[in-house]
């Protein structure tokens, strides 16, 4: 499957946003993660089916002025 | 005197420092700062996770009594703006933005136009909306038309530690605007936040002053000092300056008739 991740093309085997997170080894706790321009809550990435073609964006808060 | 409090959407700051997350050696230095200044509100940023970088949440570093400022840093365009701003609120940061569209890569300077569509759709959005912008009267007021929260014209480039660059346009814009005024960007020494809050500025921000300095915490009580001093300065009317003297004791002579 063939997905939009951060601005660039990515193949994932990842069955939902839960399993994409765990599969970029990324720490779940400071993570937002928008779905199709929507963001989804953490407790609900399980129950978000990726399909081919998604736009996904995962980001944390940093310093900034 | 009455309590001094400035407003801004539906909460009271008695603190007139806003401060910035950016650039600290260290995360943990951000709550000592705040805590040593008083600082009541603080700017955050959004960006893509880098899966090689630190993953702390910076967050976790600001306590909840602190009102969280995050910016639009990063964006080009009103809609990369609006964007990042629900992002940030869908995110529980609040309802407060600070708006920066910025193109001008050399010396990045705001995008007024840009910013101003940003505000209309965001203020519409029940945002609380605080606009970077270049010292700009027109602007200023349609940024009031727009529903704004505050004008955050910039005093020098950001980071840049020059001061009051843009003082007689800060200085006009404190005179006409509706909106409270608060000073962002360049301020690199608490003489200038000083100077700024005596010319009648409602706050200041400054982000790369404090955090980079050897000690920001001490840094940042400098600041909020500073800050506190021009404020009074101004509540309480200093008289202008003269050409010559005036003297502050009797003349009349004292040993001598």
């Amino acid at each position: 499957m063939r997905i939009n991740l951060n601005g660039s093309p990515v193949e994932t085997t990842s069955r939902s946003l839960s399993d994409l997170v765990a599969e970029q080894g990324l720490n779940p706790l400071s993570l937002i993660v928008e779905y199709n321009y929507e963001v989804v809550k953490q407790a609900s990435w399980g129950e978000i089916h990726i399909k081919d073609n998604d736009t996904i964006e995962l980001l944390n808060f940093v310093g900034g002025g | 005197m009455a309590e001094d409090v400035l407003i801004l959407g539906n909460k009271r700051f008695s603190s007139r420092l806003f401060t910035g997350t950016g650039k600290f050696a260290s995360k943990t230095l951000i709550a000592p700062m705040l805590a040593a200044s008083g600082s009541q509100m603080i700017t955050v940023a959004l960006r893509r996770v880098d899966p090689t970088a630190d993953q702390g949440n910076i967050l976790a570093h600001i306590p909840e009594t602190v009102t969280l400022l995050p910016n639009t840093s990063g964006a080009r365009t009103a809609d990369e703006a609006v964007r990042i701003a629900r992002i940030a609120r869908a995110a529980g940061c609040g309802d407060f933005i600070k708006i920066e569209v910025i193109t001008d890569m050399q010396y990045l300077m705001p995008d007024n136009h840009e910013t101003l569509k940003a505000c209309r759709i965001l203020a519409k959005e029940g945002f609380v909306v605080l606009p970077y912008v270049m010292p700009d009267i027109t602007v200023t007021q349609q940024l009031y038309d727009a529903g704004a929260a505050a004008v955050m014209p910039l005093g020098s480039p950001i980071g840049s530690n020059r001061g009051l660059e843009m003082r007689a346009m800060i200085q006009r814009i404190i005179e006409v605007s509706k909106l409270p005024v608060v000073v962002d960007a360049g301020i690199g020494r608490p003489s200038q936040a000083a100077e700024a809050m005596e010319m009648g500025a409602d706050a200041v921000l400054v982000n790369t002053a404090i955090a980079t300095s050897e000690d920001p915490c001490l840094a940042g009580k400098a600041f909020s000092l500073a800050v506190m001093a021009g404020r009074m300065a101004f509540l309480a009317s200093l008289a202008g300056t003269r050409k010559g003297a005036t003297a502050s004791s009797p003349l009349t002579g004292f040993l001598r008739e």
